[in-house]
């Protein structure tokens, strides 16, 4: 038997036996990518709300600096934060390097730009009908904005569903910043980078088949909000 | 309640659409505007439903001969039907219920207002399906109820049968017949059609080079 049939064989055995070091990383990742994902939420929606609804000078420029972010290289994001928060950094001195917030951080800086740019998109995909519409029916300027947001609420929770998938499958900059430290800052994606490394391929499998069904439940999650998105068919 | 244009002006793109545009509506009835494509019939009635706003001259609604502050009280008091109805990612019921829900009013009263609107308009046993599944004529009723379920004072329709099939636009006019005879509105309609405008005009007015003249 090969290595990689042992491997899947015993990542298996250690996802059915409830491991408890195989959990505690599991639930360390998701409590970041979470926490990350709310924080990134509460200020990339406002922002991309107010990008796609208002008009000011300046804009086209901060849509394409959003959409430019999306594609951030986790690593750079690392060393940025990482160098934030050394000892000789501007934010040193609140000890959170090699912590689960500065994973936060870093996290919530890659997600932003996401959450921003495909909320903006959604929001501004919203027919001009809609706002004539909430306008004509007696909508002061806070209804009229609530109810585009309102008709934009698939693509709007498309674009956390995604924020998710790549914060969860991040694994450059917490590295960087949280140091893979085994029971306090090791989660799902750098255990598989350590694991590997040693030649330890049963718990880096386990893990990379969670992550792929994470992945999965995300991916079906986000199909089953666009379909509900989409008027039925006549 | 009554409607008093006075003076209105307009220029878009260098281009004068409405010169000196006078007028006041202060019977309840049917005032159908007519004119050319383009004569800038649909920009006045934008500009007195107060959503847009004139280069020159005075808007104002008037109350037992007190004018009105221009709030959102006064536009809850008014509403426009658009020549194409924006509709909700939601169901027929829900879209028609949507300005009644803004004004606070409880469960029970929307849901026997909206229902009777959408007897009236032809869509009670439409209610429960998802309003962008109706065709344009449906659509357009749709909007037709969701501007009445507001019982509003003045009612807009700006080309309410343009986009719309012959059998529907004959729905339309029987509704707004039927509205001639029911309410206390007053409606101020715009359309290219002469014929249409002869069946429902009690007021027929032209706009012809940036003027606004009566002809009925």
């Amino acid at each position: 038997m090969d290595s990689i049939t042992q491997g899947i064989i015993r990542a298996f055995e250690l996802i059915f036996h409830l491991n408890a070091e195989l959990f505690g990383i599991i639930l360390l990742s998701l409590k970041v990518s979470g926490l990350a994902l709310v924080i990134a939420t509460l200020l990339g929606l406002p922002f991309g709300a107010a990008l796609g609804l208002k008009r000011f000078p300046g804009r086209d420029l901060a849509v394409s600096a959003v959409n430019t972010l999306m594609g951030l290289p986790p690593v750079v994001v690392g060393l940025f934060v990482y160098l934030i928060l050394s000892r000789k950094g501007t934010l040193g001195f609140l000890g959170l390097l090699y912590s689960p917030s500065a994973m936060i951080i870093a996290q919530t800086i890659l997600a932003i730009p996401i959450v921003t740019a495909l909320c903006q998109s959604a929001i501004v995909n919203v027919d001009p009908l809609i706002r004539q519409a909430s306008r004509t029916l007696g909508a002061t300027q806070r209804q009229e904005t609530l109810a585009i947001i309102h008709e934009a609420r698939y693509g709007i929770i498309s674009a956390i569903v995604a924020a998710f998938g790549r914060v969860m499958a991040e694994v450059g900059a917490i590295l960087i910043v949280g140091g893979n430290i085994a029971g306090y800052t090791r989660v799902m994606t750098t255990t598989i980078a350590l694991e590997t490394d040693k030649g330890n391929f049963e718990l880096a499998l386990a893990l990379g088949i969670i992550l792929l069904l994470l992945s999965f439940a995300v991916n079906a999650v986000l199909h089953a909000i666009q379909r509900k998105g989409m008027a039925p068919a006549q | 309640m009554k409607l008093q244009a006075s003076h209105i002006s307009k220029v878009y793109n260098r281009r004068t659409i409405l010169k000196d545009c006078s007028y006041v509506f202060d019977k309840t009835g049917t005032y159908v505007l007519m004119g050319a494509n383009g004569c800038g019939k649909s920009t006045f009635l934008r500009i007195c439903a107060l959503l847009e706003q004139q280069d020159s001259g005075e808007i104002a609604y008037l109350d037992n001969g007190a004018a009105l502050a221009r709030d959102i009280a006064l536009m809850r008091r008014i509403t426009l039907l658009l020549p194409r109805t924006g509709v909700f990612n939601t169901t027929v019921f829900k879209n028609v219920a949507y300005g009644l829900k803004l004004r606070g009013l409880d469960r029970p009263a929307i849901e026997r207002k909206v229902q009777s609107a959408l007897e009236f308009v032809g869509l009670g046993p439409k209610a429960g399906q998802h309003g962008r599944t109706l065709s344009s004529g449906e659509t357009q009723r749709l909007g037709l109820a969701r501007a009445l379920v507001l019982e509003p004072e003045v009612l807009f329709l700006d080309e309410p049968t343009a986009s719309i099939d012959q059998e529907n636009t004959e729905i339309i006019e029987e509704i707004i017949g039927a509205m001639k005879k029911e309410s206390r509105s007053l409606v101020i309609m715009t359309t290219h059609d002469r014929d249409q405008a002869e069946r429902l005009a009690d007021q027929l007015l032209v706009i012809q080079d940036g003027i606004l003249i009566q002809t009925k």
